[in-house]
Protein backbone atom coordinates (compact mmCIF):
# COMPACT_ATOMS: atom_id res chain seq x y z
CA UNK A 1 0.00 0.00 0.00
CA UNK A 2 1.20 3.49 -0.84
CA UNK A 3 2.21 5.57 2.17
CA UNK A 4 -0.15 8.38 1.17
CA UNK A 5 -3.03 5.96 0.78
CA UNK A 6 -2.22 4.49 4.18
CA UNK A 7 -2.27 7.92 5.80
CA UNK A 8 -5.75 8.45 4.36
CA UNK A 9 -6.83 5.12 5.81
CA UNK A 10 -5.47 6.16 9.23
CA UNK A 11 -7.24 9.51 9.04
CA UNK A 12 -10.55 7.73 8.35
CA UNK A 13 -10.30 6.06 11.75
CA UNK A 14 -9.00 9.01 13.74
CA UNK A 15 -11.22 9.96 16.68
CA UNK A 16 -12.39 13.55 16.91
CA UNK A 17 -11.02 15.41 19.91
CA UNK A 18 -13.62 17.38 21.86
CA UNK A 19 -11.88 20.69 21.27
CA UNK A 20 -14.83 22.96 22.11
CA UNK A 21 -15.54 21.10 25.35
CA UNK A 22 -11.84 21.08 26.34
CA UNK A 23 -11.51 24.80 25.54
CA UNK A 24 -14.62 25.61 27.59
CA UNK A 25 -13.37 23.62 30.62
CA UNK A 26 -9.94 25.28 30.28
CA UNK A 27 -11.62 28.71 30.05
CA UNK A 28 -13.62 28.10 33.23
CA UNK A 29 -10.83 26.51 35.30
CA UNK A 30 -8.18 28.95 34.04
CA UNK A 31 -10.56 31.80 34.81
CA UNK A 32 -11.14 30.36 38.27
CA UNK A 33 -7.39 30.36 38.94
CA UNK A 34 -7.38 34.03 37.82
CA UNK A 35 -10.23 34.86 40.19
CA UNK A 36 -8.46 33.13 43.08
CA UNK A 37 -5.31 35.10 42.20
CA UNK A 38 -7.21 38.39 42.20
CA UNK A 39 -8.87 37.58 45.53
CA UNK A 40 -5.43 36.81 46.97
CA UNK A 41 -4.09 40.15 45.71
CA UNK A 42 -7.03 41.95 47.33
CA UNK A 43 -6.58 39.96 50.51
CA UNK A 44 -2.87 40.71 50.81
CA UNK A 45 -3.17 44.40 49.98
CA UNK A 46 -6.13 44.90 52.34
CA UNK A 47 -5.03 42.87 55.35
CA UNK A 48 -1.26 43.12 55.07
CA UNK A 49 -1.32 46.71 53.76
CA UNK A 50 0.95 45.81 50.82
CA UNK A 51 1.27 47.76 47.57
CA UNK A 52 -0.50 46.00 44.67
CA UNK A 53 2.90 45.11 43.17
CA UNK A 54 4.03 43.38 46.35
CA UNK A 55 0.62 41.77 46.78
CA UNK A 56 0.95 40.27 43.23
CA UNK A 57 4.27 38.69 44.19
CA UNK A 58 2.71 37.25 47.37
CA UNK A 59 -0.19 35.92 45.28
CA UNK A 60 2.17 34.16 42.86
CA UNK A 61 4.17 32.62 45.68
CA UNK A 62 0.94 31.34 47.23
CA UNK A 63 -0.27 29.76 43.96
CA UNK A 64 3.14 28.19 43.33
CA UNK A 65 3.23 26.83 46.88
CA UNK A 66 -0.18 25.19 46.66
CA UNK A 67 0.32 23.81 43.13
CA UNK A 68 3.62 22.24 44.26
CA UNK A 69 2.07 20.92 47.47
CA UNK A 70 -0.87 19.37 45.60
CA UNK A 71 1.55 17.80 43.08
CA UNK A 72 3.56 16.32 45.93
CA UNK A 73 0.39 15.00 47.57
CA UNK A 74 -0.31 13.22 44.30
CA UNK A 75 -3.65 14.57 43.08
CA UNK A 76 -2.73 17.64 41.02
CA UNK A 77 -2.03 15.47 37.92
CA UNK A 78 -5.66 14.31 38.03
CA UNK A 79 -6.81 17.95 38.09
CA UNK A 80 -4.50 18.72 35.13
CA UNK A 81 -5.95 15.78 33.17
CA UNK A 82 -9.39 17.31 33.64
CA UNK A 83 -8.68 21.05 33.32
CA UNK A 84 -5.82 20.70 30.80
CA UNK A 85 -4.65 24.18 29.74
CA UNK A 86 -6.82 25.75 32.47
CA UNK A 87 -4.16 24.67 34.97
CA UNK A 88 -1.13 24.30 32.66
CA UNK A 89 -1.03 27.86 31.32
CA UNK A 90 -1.27 29.78 34.65
CA UNK A 91 1.70 29.82 37.02
CA UNK A 92 0.27 26.67 38.65
CA UNK A 93 1.36 24.71 35.55
CA UNK A 94 4.89 26.05 35.80
CA UNK A 95 5.17 25.03 39.45
CA UNK A 96 3.56 21.66 38.73
CA UNK A 97 5.99 20.87 35.89
CA UNK A 98 8.98 21.53 38.15
CA UNK A 99 7.68 19.65 41.18
CA UNK A 100 6.59 16.63 39.15
CA UNK A 101 10.04 16.40 37.49
CA UNK A 102 11.74 16.83 40.88
CA UNK A 103 9.72 13.98 42.40
CA UNK A 104 10.30 11.76 39.37
CA UNK A 105 14.10 12.04 39.37
CA UNK A 106 14.71 12.27 43.12
CA UNK A 107 15.80 8.60 43.25
CA UNK A 108 18.64 9.26 40.79
CA UNK A 109 20.34 11.53 43.31
CA UNK A 110 20.21 15.24 44.23
CA UNK A 111 22.73 16.33 41.58
CA UNK A 112 22.49 13.77 38.74
CA UNK A 113 18.74 13.28 39.17
CA UNK A 114 16.78 16.09 40.76
CA UNK A 115 19.19 18.88 39.84
CA UNK A 116 19.73 17.79 36.26
CA UNK A 117 16.09 17.06 35.47
CA UNK A 118 14.00 19.50 37.52
CA UNK A 119 13.89 22.01 34.64
CA UNK A 120 13.22 19.34 32.02
CA UNK A 121 9.81 20.82 31.20
CA UNK A 122 10.08 24.28 32.77
CA UNK A 123 13.47 24.99 31.18
CA UNK A 124 11.82 25.70 27.83
CA UNK A 125 9.47 28.22 29.42
CA UNK A 126 12.32 29.99 31.19
CA UNK A 127 14.60 30.09 28.14
CA UNK A 128 12.03 31.40 25.69
CA UNK A 129 10.52 33.67 28.35
CA UNK A 130 13.90 35.37 28.79
CA UNK A 131 14.54 35.51 25.02
CA UNK A 132 11.13 37.05 24.26
CA UNK A 133 11.47 39.51 27.18
CA UNK A 134 14.80 40.59 25.68
CA UNK A 135 13.28 41.08 22.21
CA UNK A 136 10.22 42.94 23.51
CA UNK A 137 12.49 45.06 25.70
CA UNK A 138 14.35 46.18 22.57
CA UNK A 139 11.12 46.88 20.70
CA UNK A 140 9.92 48.96 23.62
CA UNK A 141 13.23 50.84 23.70
CA UNK A 142 13.04 51.65 20.00
CA UNK A 143 9.36 52.61 19.86
CA UNK A 144 8.81 54.22 23.25
CA UNK A 145 12.35 55.35 24.01
CA UNK A 146 12.68 53.10 27.05
CA UNK A 147 9.81 54.63 29.03
CA UNK B 1 10.14 -16.75 7.32
CA UNK B 2 7.72 -19.27 8.78
CA UNK B 3 8.93 -22.26 10.79
CA UNK B 4 6.78 -25.27 11.66
CA UNK B 5 7.32 -27.09 14.97
CA UNK B 6 6.38 -30.67 15.78
CA UNK B 7 7.50 -30.98 19.32
CA UNK B 8 7.11 -27.73 21.25
CA UNK B 9 4.60 -27.50 24.08
CA UNK B 10 3.57 -24.88 26.60
CA UNK B 11 4.12 -26.35 30.05
CA UNK B 12 3.06 -23.57 32.37
CA UNK B 13 2.58 -19.83 32.44
CA UNK B 14 2.32 -17.24 35.21
CA UNK B 15 1.05 -13.65 35.27
CA UNK B 16 1.54 -10.85 37.79
CA UNK B 17 -0.24 -7.50 37.38
CA UNK B 18 -0.62 -4.03 38.85
CA UNK B 19 -3.84 -2.37 40.06
CA UNK B 20 -5.16 -1.11 36.69
CA UNK B 21 -4.96 -4.54 35.05
CA UNK B 22 -6.59 -6.14 38.09
CA UNK B 23 -9.55 -3.76 37.68
CA UNK B 24 -9.98 -4.99 34.10
CA UNK B 25 -12.23 -7.81 32.82
CA UNK B 26 -9.56 -10.54 33.24
CA UNK B 27 -9.02 -9.61 36.88
CA UNK B 28 -9.54 -12.96 38.62
CA UNK B 29 -7.52 -14.94 36.08
CA UNK B 30 -4.17 -13.40 36.91
CA UNK B 31 -2.01 -15.38 39.30
CA UNK B 32 -0.99 -12.44 41.47
CA UNK B 33 -1.64 -8.72 41.73
CA UNK B 34 -0.36 -5.69 43.58
CA UNK B 35 -2.41 -2.79 44.95
CA UNK B 36 0.09 0.01 44.28
CA UNK B 37 2.78 0.71 41.68
CA UNK B 38 5.90 0.22 43.86
CA UNK B 39 5.31 -3.28 45.30
CA UNK B 40 7.41 -2.40 48.37
CA UNK B 41 10.40 -1.60 46.18
CA UNK B 42 12.43 1.59 46.42
CA UNK B 43 12.15 2.65 42.78
CA UNK B 44 9.74 2.07 39.90
CA UNK B 45 12.52 0.38 37.92
CA UNK B 46 13.12 -2.14 40.71
CA UNK B 47 9.36 -2.63 40.92
CA UNK B 48 9.32 -3.75 37.29
CA UNK B 49 12.08 -6.28 37.92
CA UNK B 50 10.01 -7.60 40.81
CA UNK B 51 7.06 -8.15 38.46
CA UNK B 52 9.20 -10.32 36.22
CA UNK B 53 10.91 -12.16 39.09
CA UNK B 54 7.53 -12.89 40.71
CA UNK B 55 6.15 -14.34 37.50
CA UNK B 56 9.26 -16.52 37.07
CA UNK B 57 8.93 -17.83 40.61
CA UNK B 58 5.25 -18.62 40.12
CA UNK B 59 5.83 -20.36 36.78
CA UNK B 60 8.62 -22.50 38.24
CA UNK B 61 6.38 -23.39 41.21
CA UNK B 62 3.51 -24.41 38.96
CA UNK B 63 5.71 -26.52 36.70
CA UNK B 64 7.48 -28.14 39.66
CA UNK B 65 10.76 -27.50 37.85
CA UNK B 66 13.86 -26.10 39.48
CA UNK B 67 15.84 -23.33 37.86
CA UNK B 68 18.59 -25.82 36.96
CA UNK B 69 16.05 -27.77 34.86
CA UNK B 70 15.65 -24.74 32.60
CA UNK B 71 18.27 -24.77 29.85
CA UNK B 72 17.72 -21.25 28.58
CA UNK B 73 16.07 -18.07 29.79
CA UNK B 74 14.87 -15.57 27.17
CA UNK B 75 13.49 -12.20 28.30
CA UNK B 76 12.84 -8.64 27.21
CA UNK B 77 11.12 -5.45 28.36
CA UNK B 78 10.81 -1.74 27.56
CA UNK B 79 13.28 -0.30 30.04
CA UNK B 80 16.47 1.31 28.72
CA UNK B 81 18.87 -1.50 27.74
CA UNK B 82 16.28 -4.07 28.98
CA UNK B 83 17.55 -3.84 32.56
CA UNK B 84 14.35 -5.21 34.05
CA UNK B 85 15.12 -8.53 32.33
CA UNK B 86 18.83 -8.51 33.11
CA UNK B 87 18.27 -7.96 36.85
CA UNK B 88 15.66 -10.73 36.86
CA UNK B 89 18.09 -12.99 34.96
CA UNK B 90 20.85 -12.12 37.41
CA UNK B 91 18.99 -13.95 40.18
CA UNK B 92 18.55 -17.17 38.21
CA UNK B 93 21.87 -18.76 37.23
CA UNK B 94 20.44 -19.84 33.84
CA UNK B 95 21.99 -18.99 30.43
CA UNK B 96 20.24 -15.81 29.32
CA UNK B 97 19.27 -14.29 25.97
CA UNK B 98 18.10 -10.66 26.23
CA UNK B 99 15.80 -9.66 23.36
CA UNK B 100 13.96 -6.55 22.23
CA UNK B 101 11.26 -5.83 19.67
CA UNK B 102 9.18 -3.55 21.93
CA UNK B 103 5.67 -4.93 22.33
CA UNK B 104 6.40 -7.82 19.92
CA UNK B 105 9.07 -9.14 22.32
CA UNK B 106 6.93 -11.94 23.74
CA UNK B 107 6.30 -13.71 20.43
CA UNK B 108 9.94 -13.16 19.45
CA UNK B 109 10.93 -14.94 22.66
CA UNK B 110 8.44 -17.77 22.15
CA UNK B 111 9.62 -18.27 18.54
CA UNK B 112 13.25 -18.35 19.65
CA UNK B 113 12.50 -20.71 22.52
CA UNK B 114 10.46 -22.99 20.26
CA UNK B 115 13.32 -23.17 17.77
CA UNK B 116 15.78 -24.16 20.52
CA UNK B 117 13.45 -26.93 21.67
CA UNK B 118 12.56 -28.20 18.19
CA UNK B 119 16.26 -28.45 17.32
CA UNK B 120 16.73 -30.52 20.52
CA UNK B 121 19.35 -28.14 21.90
CA UNK B 122 17.12 -27.44 24.91
CA UNK B 123 14.52 -29.42 26.83
CA UNK B 124 12.97 -26.56 28.78
CA UNK B 125 13.08 -22.89 27.87
CA UNK B 126 11.64 -20.07 29.95
CA UNK B 127 10.40 -16.89 28.25
CA UNK B 128 9.58 -13.75 30.26
CA UNK B 129 8.42 -10.21 29.52
CA UNK B 130 7.51 -7.25 31.69
CA UNK B 131 6.47 -3.64 31.44
CA UNK B 132 5.53 -0.98 33.97
CA UNK B 133 3.28 1.95 33.14
CA UNK B 134 5.13 4.56 35.16
CA UNK B 135 8.60 3.41 34.05
CA UNK B 136 7.54 3.82 30.42
CA UNK B 137 5.84 7.17 31.03
CA UNK B 138 9.01 8.45 32.66
CA UNK B 139 11.27 7.11 29.91
CA UNK B 140 9.21 7.90 26.82
CA UNK B 141 6.98 10.81 27.88
CA UNK B 142 6.63 13.24 30.79
CA UNK B 143 7.11 12.83 34.55
CA UNK B 144 4.36 10.56 35.87
CA UNK B 145 3.01 13.18 38.30
CA UNK B 146 2.69 15.70 35.45
CA UNK B 147 -0.38 14.02 33.93
CA UNK B 148 -0.08 15.77 30.56
CA UNK B 149 -3.23 15.37 28.47
CA UNK B 150 -2.92 12.90 25.58
CA UNK B 151 -5.05 12.36 22.47
CA UNK B 152 -7.64 9.55 22.42
CA UNK B 153 -5.42 7.41 20.19
CA UNK B 154 -2.74 7.06 22.91
CA UNK B 155 -2.40 3.65 24.56
CA UNK B 156 -1.65 2.83 28.20
CA UNK B 157 1.46 0.74 28.97
CA UNK B 158 0.34 -2.29 30.95
CA UNK B 159 1.96 -3.05 34.29
CA UNK B 160 2.81 -6.69 34.71
CA UNK B 161 5.19 -9.58 34.40
CA UNK B 162 4.49 -12.77 32.46
CA UNK B 163 6.46 -15.99 32.15
CA UNK B 164 5.98 -19.06 29.98
CA UNK B 165 7.84 -22.35 30.22
CA UNK B 166 8.22 -24.20 26.93
CA UNK B 167 9.04 -27.89 26.91
CA UNK B 168 9.47 -30.90 24.60
CA UNK B 169 7.08 -33.02 26.71
CA UNK B 170 3.47 -33.24 25.57
CA UNK B 171 0.96 -30.89 27.21
CA UNK B 172 -2.46 -29.47 26.32
CA UNK B 173 -1.26 -26.64 24.07
CA UNK B 174 1.52 -26.61 21.52
CA UNK B 175 3.29 -24.02 19.42
CA UNK B 176 2.58 -25.16 15.88
CA UNK B 177 4.49 -22.59 13.86
CA UNK B 178 6.03 -19.11 14.02
CA UNK B 179 6.50 -16.30 11.52
CA UNK B 180 9.26 -13.77 12.16
CA UNK B 181 8.33 -10.21 11.30
CA UNK B 182 9.85 -7.86 8.75
CA UNK B 183 10.22 -4.24 9.96
CA UNK B 184 7.77 -1.95 8.17
CA UNK B 185 8.15 1.75 7.47
CA UNK B 186 4.95 3.58 6.55
CA UNK B 187 6.31 7.04 7.39
CA UNK B 188 4.40 7.24 10.69
CA UNK B 189 5.83 9.63 13.27
CA UNK B 190 3.20 9.91 16.02
CA UNK B 191 4.22 8.02 19.20
CA UNK B 192 0.76 8.78 20.60
CA UNK B 193 -0.94 6.75 17.86
CA UNK B 194 0.98 3.48 18.02
CA UNK B 195 -1.92 1.59 16.46
CA UNK B 196 -1.38 3.37 13.14
CA UNK B 197 2.36 2.64 13.34
CA UNK B 198 1.94 -1.10 13.93
CA UNK B 199 -0.94 -2.03 11.62
CA UNK B 200 1.22 -2.51 8.47
CA UNK B 201 3.53 -4.88 10.36
CA UNK B 202 0.61 -6.93 11.69
CA UNK B 203 -0.97 -7.11 8.23
CA UNK B 204 2.30 -8.09 6.57
CA UNK B 205 3.03 -10.84 9.08
CA UNK B 206 -0.50 -12.30 9.02
CA UNK B 207 -0.46 -12.33 5.22
CA UNK B 208 2.98 -13.91 4.98
CA UNK B 209 2.10 -16.51 7.59
CA UNK B 210 -1.01 -17.58 5.69
CA UNK B 211 0.73 -17.60 2.29
CA UNK B 212 3.80 -19.50 3.57
CA UNK B 213 1.61 -22.24 5.00
CA UNK B 214 -1.04 -22.15 2.29
CA UNK B 215 -3.82 -21.46 4.77
CA UNK B 216 -6.97 -19.39 4.47
CA UNK B 217 -7.77 -16.77 7.07
CA UNK B 218 -10.62 -18.91 8.39
CA UNK B 219 -8.21 -21.70 9.33
CA UNK B 220 -7.82 -19.98 12.68
CA UNK B 221 -10.59 -19.78 15.29
CA UNK B 222 -9.07 -16.53 16.46
CA UNK B 223 -6.51 -14.07 15.17
CA UNK B 224 -5.16 -12.01 17.98
CA UNK B 225 -3.02 -8.90 17.54
CA UNK B 226 -0.81 -7.56 20.32
CA UNK B 227 -1.76 -4.03 21.20
CA UNK B 228 -3.17 -2.03 18.29
CA UNK B 229 -5.90 -0.49 20.46
CA UNK B 230 -9.45 0.31 19.39
CA UNK B 231 -8.46 2.58 16.50
CA UNK B 232 -5.63 0.37 15.29
CA UNK B 233 -7.98 -2.60 15.33
CA UNK B 234 -10.32 -0.89 12.87
CA UNK B 235 -7.41 0.30 10.71
CA UNK B 236 -6.11 -3.30 10.47
CA UNK B 237 -9.51 -4.62 9.36
CA UNK B 238 -9.62 -1.94 6.69
CA UNK B 239 -5.99 -2.55 5.67
CA UNK B 240 -6.44 -6.32 5.30
CA UNK B 241 -9.50 -5.77 3.14
CA UNK B 242 -8.03 -3.14 0.79
CA UNK B 243 -4.53 -4.61 0.53
CA UNK B 244 -5.14 -8.38 0.54
CA UNK B 245 -8.91 -8.68 0.09
CA UNK B 246 -9.17 -10.57 3.42
CA UNK B 247 -12.05 -10.21 5.87
CA UNK B 248 -10.93 -10.37 9.50
CA UNK B 249 -13.92 -12.06 11.14
CA UNK B 250 -12.54 -14.03 14.07
CA UNK B 251 -10.34 -11.23 15.22
CA UNK B 252 -9.56 -9.39 18.44
CA UNK B 253 -6.83 -7.24 19.93
CA UNK B 254 -5.16 -7.87 23.31
CA UNK B 255 -4.90 -4.13 24.05
CA UNK B 256 -8.68 -3.89 23.83
CA UNK B 257 -9.26 -7.07 25.87
CA UNK B 258 -6.99 -6.27 28.82
CA UNK B 259 -8.98 -3.30 30.12
CA UNK B 260 -12.61 -2.31 30.49
CA UNK B 261 -12.48 0.55 27.99
CA UNK B 262 -15.91 1.87 29.00
CA UNK B 263 -15.12 2.34 32.68
CA UNK B 264 -11.33 2.68 32.68
CA UNK B 265 -11.10 5.96 30.78
CA UNK B 266 -7.44 6.49 31.71
CA UNK B 267 -6.34 3.72 29.33
CA UNK B 268 -7.77 5.64 26.36
CA UNK B 269 -7.31 3.50 23.19
CA UNK B 270 -6.31 0.37 25.18
CA UNK B 271 -3.31 -1.37 26.69
CA UNK B 272 0.20 -1.69 25.26
CA UNK B 273 3.66 -2.84 26.30
CA UNK B 274 5.38 -6.22 25.88
CA UNK B 275 3.40 -7.71 28.74
CA UNK B 276 -0.01 -6.62 27.44
CA UNK B 277 -0.50 -9.42 24.91
CA UNK B 278 1.26 -11.95 27.16
CA UNK B 279 -1.19 -11.22 30.01
CA UNK B 280 -4.23 -11.74 27.77
CA UNK B 281 -2.89 -14.86 26.04
CA UNK B 282 -1.63 -16.58 29.21
CA UNK B 283 -4.60 -15.76 31.44
CA UNK B 284 -7.42 -16.16 28.94
CA UNK B 285 -6.57 -17.62 25.52
CA UNK B 286 -4.44 -20.55 26.74
CA UNK B 287 -7.23 -21.60 29.12
CA UNK B 288 -9.64 -21.62 26.18
CA UNK B 289 -7.18 -23.69 24.14
CA UNK B 290 -6.79 -26.15 27.03
CA UNK B 291 -10.56 -26.65 27.28
CA UNK B 292 -10.80 -26.78 23.46
CA UNK B 293 -13.16 -23.81 23.37
CA UNK B 294 -10.64 -22.56 20.83
CA UNK B 295 -8.57 -24.93 18.71
CA UNK B 296 -6.26 -22.77 16.63
CA UNK B 297 -5.14 -19.28 17.49
CA UNK B 298 -2.75 -17.02 15.61
CA UNK B 299 -1.10 -14.72 18.16
CA UNK B 300 0.50 -11.74 16.42
CA UNK B 301 2.28 -9.44 18.86
CA UNK B 302 3.08 -6.03 17.36
CA UNK B 303 5.86 -3.64 18.30
CA UNK B 304 6.70 0.00 17.50
CA UNK B 305 10.46 0.40 17.17
CA UNK B 306 11.78 3.77 18.31
CA UNK B 307 13.39 5.55 21.22
CA UNK B 308 12.67 9.01 22.72
CA UNK B 309 15.63 10.56 20.86
CA UNK B 310 14.60 9.35 17.38
CA UNK B 311 11.06 10.59 17.98
CA UNK B 312 12.24 14.12 18.80
CA UNK B 313 14.50 13.97 15.73
CA UNK B 314 11.36 13.27 13.68
CA UNK B 315 12.59 9.93 12.33
CA UNK B 316 9.92 7.54 11.09
CA UNK B 317 8.72 4.99 13.62
CA UNK B 318 9.19 1.44 12.30
CA UNK B 319 7.06 -1.47 13.35
CA UNK B 320 7.37 -5.24 13.55
CA UNK B 321 5.04 -8.15 14.24
CA UNK B 322 6.01 -11.72 15.12
CA UNK B 323 3.34 -14.40 14.88
CA UNK B 324 2.95 -17.63 16.84
CA UNK B 325 0.38 -20.26 15.95
CA UNK B 326 -1.04 -21.97 19.05
CA UNK B 327 -2.96 -25.26 18.83
CA UNK B 328 -4.79 -27.32 21.37
CA UNK B 329 -3.39 -30.84 21.52
CA UNK B 330 -5.74 -33.77 20.84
Amino acid sequence: MEKKLYNKLVMNHKPTEKRAENAFIAFLTGGLVGVIGQLLVEFYSYYLHLSSNDASVFMMVTLIFFASLFTALGFFDKWVKFARCGLIIPITGFAHSMTSAAIEYRKEGFVTGLGANMFKLAGTVILYGVVSAYIFGFIRLIIMGGV
Amino acid sequence: MTTKYKNVYIKDTATVVGPYEYEGPLSKRFDKHYEDMYFNEETLEKAETKLMSDSIELALDKSKLKSEDINLFIAGDLQNQITSSTYAAGKLNIPFLGIYTACATNTEGLALGATYIESKICKNVMVSVSSHNMVSEKQFRNPTEYGAPKPGTATFTATGGATCILTNKKSKVRIESATIGIPQDYAQTDPLHMGSVMVPAAANTIHRHLTDLGRSINYYDLILTGDLGIYGKEILKDFMKTEYGMELNNYNDCGVMLYDLENQKEVQAGGSGPVCSALVVYSDILKKLETKELKRVLYVATGALFNPTTVFQKSNILSIANAISLESVE
